[in-house]
């Protein structure tokens, strides 16, 4: 069976999603249950003191024993707050040693900031974490993180959120190619086709969220991703046909025509 | 009086005594998933019943939310 194996552990799903930005959690439980998505990103936040100490947590709608949790450092500017709040995430999760790195560079374009990142992967692989990295789409950066002993590399595809599917696809495949650690895109996928073109790539997987969640229909987005991160896949597996520019080969016969 | 400072907020608790499990079910979040961060040290969950909280500990409670 074709698996996606991530630090020593196999899912049957290459489509990985983010559990924010959805209108309730009923929506977001869904939408996560048509992408058929096993790995799920969560942030770590402040947890509501007094009031609201009775509502409903995400938790209760996607609960941990069914899902692989993937903590998240989102909204960290420094290497010092993405390993502090990595290591809550791991008290918090009992031991979860699974983690998203990104370390971001700017609050307008979200863009990361790759010394920072990389100094946290280092901390975060001595410590004992398997670390999924958040990068730029640079070849060498990315394979300095798999030095570091980084467990996947997530180049973006374009800007969190932005929805501009792949901008770089040359980047990519050069990154790919280079790489004996699993290759995720994450960030910047819009719609299934970007999805499917990542994994025609020959990416071993996609990671997204607002795709999903701002579609109009998000659970029916979620469905449509699932089907596009598997085309995409088979599509990569079966080997595409040369591109010719034309091709004196028609797919009907040639003989046996009328005359 | 113990004066604690709890998720950036100033708590006042009349007590002479308090620790984190004490002070976890004051706050109503017995039960729930979190994590507990004092003074930017973790304090593991199975001391909390222990770890008795000084005035002026700076804590941290968090928990998991959606995110991407």
């Amino acid at each position: 069976m074709d698996t996606l194996n991530i630090a020593g552990k196999q899912y049957g799903s290459r489509l990985l999603v983010g559990t924010g930005k959805y209108k309730d959690f009923t929506e977001t439980r869904a939408a996560i249950d048509a992408s058929g998505a096993e790995i799920i990103t969560v942030a770590i936040r402040r947890t509501n003191i007094g009031q609201n100490a009775g509502e409903p947590s995400l938790l209760d709608f996607l609960p941990p024993e069914e899902f692989t949790y993937l903590p998240n450092t989102a909204g960290c500017y420094s290497a010092d707050d993405a390993v502090r709040t990595l290591r809550l995430a791991r008290e918090l999760l009992d031991g979860h040693k699974l983690v998203k790195l990104e370390v971001l560079g700017d609050p307008n374009t979200l863009y990361p900031n790759m010394l920072e990142t990389i100094a946290a992967a280092k901390t975060l692989v001595k410590d004992g974490f398997d670390v999924m990295v958040y990068c730029s789409d640079d070849p060498i950066i990315a394979k300095q993180l798999e030095e570091i002993g980084c467990a996947a590399v997530m180049p973006l595809a374009s800007l969190i959120g932005s929805g501009m599917g792949i901008l770089n696809p040359w980047n990519l495949q050069i990154i790919i190619e280079n790489a004996k650690i699993p290759v995720l895109v994450d960030a910047g996928v819009g719609t299934a086709s970007d999805a499917a073109i990542a994994m025609e790539l020959g990416c071993d997987g996609v990671l997204m969220n607002t795709a999903i969640a701002a579609a109009r229909d998000p659970v029916l987005m979620a469905a449509a991703m699932n089907k596009a991160v598997q085309a995409g896949r088979e599509a990569f597996l079966a080997g595409r046909m040369p591109k010719k520019l034309y091709s004196a080969s028609p797919s009907s016969p040639t003989s046996g025509l009328i005359a | 009086m113990i004066h604690l400072t709890i998720n950036g907020n100033p708590r006042q608790f009349e007590v002479q005594r308090l620790t984190v499990a004490e002070l976890v079910e004051h706050l109503g979040l017995t039960g729930k998933r979190l994590a507990i961060e004092r003074n930017g040290e973790i304090v593991p969950r199975g001391n909390f019943a222990e770890a008795v909280l000084n005035s002026d500990d700076k804590l941290e409670i968090v928990g998991a939310v959606g995110g991407g």
